[in-house]
């Protein structure tokens, strides 16, 4: 199982803050969940319409849409992020 | 070295600074910067979300990647997260050295790569009930890379 969660307008448009889900097969890498995700319903498809506002840390590590899933515990999805 | 901290609280710029020099005598230069709430355009809010697991730890290996640039600067970053007022501080990065070029140059580093590398996103609020979610601005990620 891993745990995917939502921050800023993504988690808005969700709709919820986290979700667990077991990842499918096919979603080896960031990009490949992305896709899957969006499937899920018409916000994770509005939130994840625009790729280039999209970004993603995996088990709390910056990265990018090349990088590996396999085993992570824990994927969040954001946008750029606007602190300082 | 230079520490980290997230915290809801305000800070005393100036006790951090002098906190951070205490009694050492070998440092000819200190930085302070804040950054503040800008009541832009009527803004009555600005709300701070982060991401909790991540947040301190992405602080301390900024600060840990300063220290390693600039061997001879200490320092202290506070990042606060949560609702904040037109005039309060969000961020504070204070840097001391033996001589300034080295204060300014990782103060100004630490900032750059606060924005561009922290995970926070900022929610701006009107007197009127609206809000919209602050855009990363690309001269931000400009300003980071040319640390690269």
């Amino acid at each position: 199982m891993t745990q995917i969660l939502y921050f800023a307008w993504v988690r808005e448009q969700i709709g919820v803050d986290a979700e667990t889900l077991t990842l499918p097969a096919e979603a080896t890498t960031v990009a490949a969940l992305l896709n899957v995700l969006a499937t899920r319903s018409l916000g994770h498809a509005a939130a994840f319409a625009d790729r280039s506002r999209i970004r993603v840390a995996v088990d709390q590590h910056f990265a990018r849409p090349e990088t590996p899933i396999t085993g992570a515990t824990e994927i969040a999805i954001f946008p750029p992020v606007t602190g300082g | 070295m230079i520490s980290a901290s997230l915290q809801a609280e305000p800070f005393e710029a100036a006790a951090e600074q002098s906190a951070l020099i205490g009694t050492c005598t070998d440092l000819g230069a200190v930085v302070s910067f804040t950054g503040l709430v800008r009541a832009d355009d009527g803004l009555i809010a600005l709300t701070l979300e982060h991401y909790p697991a991540m947040t301190l730890a992405q602080l301390q290996a900024i600060a840990l990647e300063a220290a390693a640039r600039w061997p001879g600067v200490i320092g202290r970053i506070i990042h606060r997260h949560g609702r904040l007022l037109p005039g309060a501080p969000i961020v504070l990065v204070t840097t001391a050295a033996p001589h300034r070029a080295d204060a300014f140059a990782a103060a100004s580093f630490l900032m750059d790569w606060l924005k561009t590398k922290a995970p926070f996103w900022k929610r701006e609020e009107w007197a009127d009930g609206t809000t919209r979610w602050v855009e990363a601005k690309s001269s931000d990620d400009a300003a980071a890379d040319r640390w690269a």
